[in-house]
């Protein structure tokens, strides 16, 4: 019994362990100078990308639902942080650290509140449908961004749609979106939005209101029938997924000098999903490993960047047909009753989905 | 008025399209349960067939279209066989995502192998225009012959649907799979043909859109897919009649909006109906309601 215990404890805060350790190793790398300037870069983007496909897991796998529109809360966060970073440095002179936390939290309030208008319309649907409205939700957050023109005048911000004649200093710019943005977002902030969104979500999953977002997956009927409220419990993933999203998105605005709304593509919402399909749906761990290795192989590898997206297709399809083919899941069945044979207060685990996260 | 009348013709044009594409999409859908996201990028592939027939094998329009028609049944029943086939049993969501991943699969495919740069397509229909009201309304050829085609095609697939002994299988195994085997109804089978269909006519609309609108690149045909989607959606999924409709519909929506709202909102208008049918009216315009069962 006790080796369950500790093997659980273990599994529940390995993805902590899992980031500090590589948090640690790569500022011990930073600071003796051995790190090369092109991988340094990476870091703050692989930080931003973890949380995003973190934070799609849970709406993905621990809510199962597939959402299509993740970039689009993203978007929200990383423009609504460029305007409020630049805001408040001008206005109020507020030292960077606090420009960008609160940039970081002004992107997932936003985010959030754009997740709670949508998910109204959007939860009261299933499966197919649901996907296809939040892939319409994000394209529709885009087309609107490029409508929309913020300018600082002073102490004053003008907004406008359609219409770029404004007074003071443009801040975003439809179409073209924020330039010459101060970039002030740093690894130790991502790092400390990694574990922000680990506790999260960790904790959310682990929760009594995880348990009843895991049966809703499971079965909805079944769960609605134990009284399980399934519109309230399904908003909560949503929106704290479009919240994270947004903080991570912020982070990401603060971190290029200029971006555009068409940064924040259907294929960006794709990307993430890559992330979490090849990490493993629900699995966390998985989530974090692929996001990074995903991120940072390409970037290393350019010359094959013709064939990536290429790699990338074919691989979706293959991890698809083969964790859904009944003799491969066979397969790693008789492993895991001898695994469990051996052990015999071992985790029910057969009824299990591929590489689902188990309490 | 002239500028109404034009605007009306020109999107009945763009939805005869959309009306076209959607039909793929409502025939897979009604059949396979599926939402066949591949579907947009297979128009991709057979405008791309039709430019390489035309441009650099110099061959008549007809062949063209003809060739990149059968190129797209063989692609449609490959994709069904390879990717679609083994997931029978999935669930809704692994389906979705292998759908996804072969539609950028080919749009990849096709940056390999045509290369990113956009090419203008050489159009298949004259140019041209017959002038009315003393000149005032110009209908250019292009226009004619999309609507014309999507007119014919229409009538064939619902004689098809309504009259012969395939149409008669889909009915049945769009209604209730199991209980059509257990008649002798060939499942799979009807499933590859629904798939070869779908696909010959996303040809057809991939020609018909490269000639109104003639730029060609990988990710052409992502926008009208999701679009054509739309369309099906709103007419009611599973509707042969009310792909058509809802395609139309759409398209009258999306050049109205961009003529008298706002150039850059067009998609948002779309995507807007799309939001709005779903809440009112999830079951579409044209769609039976079905209950759910527990």
């Amino acid at each position: 019994m006790k080796t369950t215990k500790l093997t659980k404890y273990i599994r529940r805060y390995f993805p902590y362990v899992l980031v500090t350790a590589a948090f640690l190793i790569c500022q011990s790398l930073i600071s003796t100078g051995t790190m090369p300037r092109t991988t340094k870069s990476l870091l703050i983007p692989v930080c931003v990308y973890i949380v995003m496909a973190v934070s799609l897991n849970l709406t993905v796998g621990i809510s199962g639902e597939l959402s299509l529109g993740h970039a689009g809360f993203m978007a929200i966060g990383a423009f609504t942080g460029i305007v409020v970073a630049e805001y408040t440095g001008s206005v109020f002179s507020a030292p960077e650290w606090v420009q960008l936390l609160l940039a970081i939290v002004a992107g997932g309030v936003l985010a959030g509140i754009m997740g709670t208008l949508i998910g109204i319309p959007v939860l009261r649907l299933h499966g197919d449908y649901l996907a296809i409205v939040t892939l319409a939700f994000g394209e529709i957050i885009r087309n609107v961004l490029n409508c929309i023109y913020i300018s600082l005048d002073g102490k004053k911000l003008h907004f406008a749609f359609n219409n770029m004649n404004i007074d003071g200093k443009l801040l975003f710019r439809g179409p073209t979106g924020a330039t010459g943005v101060t970039r002030i977002a740093t690894f130790t902030a991502g790092f400390l939005l990694v574990l922000v969104t680990l506790f999260v979500v960790l904790n959310l999953i682990h929760s009594r209101s995880g348990r009843a977002i895991m049966a809703i997956r499971d079965n909805r009927i079944a769960a609605e029938s134990v009284g399980i409220d399934v519109t309230e419990y399904r908003m909560m993933a949503f929106v704290t997924s479009a919240v994270l999203a947004g903080m991570g998105g912020a982070l990401f605005g603060l971190n290029y000098s200029t971006l555009a709304p068409s940064n924040f593509s259907f294929n960006a919402s794709i990307l993430i999903l890559v992330y979490v399909v090849l990490g493993g749906i629900g699995n966390i761990t998985g989530s974090i490993i692929a996001a990074t290795v995903l991120y940072v192989l390409p970037e290393e590898l350019r010359r094959f960047s013709d064939y990536r997206m290429l790699v990338y297709a074919v691989v979706l399809i293959a991890v698809m047909l083969v964790t859904n083919s009944t003799s491969v899941r066979g397969f790693f069945d008789r492993f895991r009753d001898k695994e469990q044979k051996q052990r015999k207060d071992g985790p029910e685990n057969k009824t299990g989905k591929e590489g689902a996260h188990h309490e | 008025m002239t500028a109404f009348l034009s605007n009306l013709i020109n999107g009945i044009s763009l939805g005869s399209v959309y009306a076209i594409i959607a039909l793929g999409y409502t025939m897979v859908y009604g059949i396979a349960k599926m939402l066949n996201f591949a579907h947009g990028d297979v128009i991709m592939v057979g405008a791309y067939i039709c430019f390489c027939c035309l441009f650099d094998l110099g061959l008549h329009p007809a062949l063209g279209v003809l060739a990149s028609m059968v190129v797209c049944t063989l692609l449609g029943i490959l994709i069904e066989r390879l990717a679609y086939k083994p997931l029978r049993q999935a669930t809704s969501l692994s389906v979705l995502i292998t759908a996804i991943g072969m539609s950028y699969f080919l749009q990849n495919l096709a940056q390999l192998i045509w290369g990113a740069n956009p090419k203008s397509f050489q159009t298949v229909i004259p140019a041209g225009s017959v002038n009315l009201m003393n000149g005032q309304l110009k209908i250019s050829y292009v226009s004619i012959v999309t609507i014309a085609a999507s007119l014919v095609v229409m009538a064939a697939l619902s004689t098809f649907v309504s009259r012969t002994k395939m149409g008669k299988a889909m009915r049945c195994v769009s209604e209730d799979k199991g209980a059509a085997q257990l008649m002798g109804v060939n499942v799979n089978m009807t499933i590859s043909v629904t798939f070869a269909i779908g696909s010959a006519l996303a040809a057809v609309a991939g020609v018909l859109m490269c000639s109104a609108y003639p730029t060609l690149k990988p990710t052409t045909g992502s926008m009208p897919g999701i679009k054509a989607f739309t369309a099906a959606v709103f007419g009611g999924i599973g509707s042969i009649p009310g792909a058509m409709l809802g395609g139309i519909l759409l398209g009258i929506i999306e050049i109205l909006g961009r003529a008298y709202v706002s150039s850059e909102l067009g998609d948002a208008f779309v995507f807007a109906v799309l939001i709005l049918v779903l809440l009112i009216k999830p079951t579409g315009l044209l769609g039976k309601a079905v209950r759910e069962k527990v």
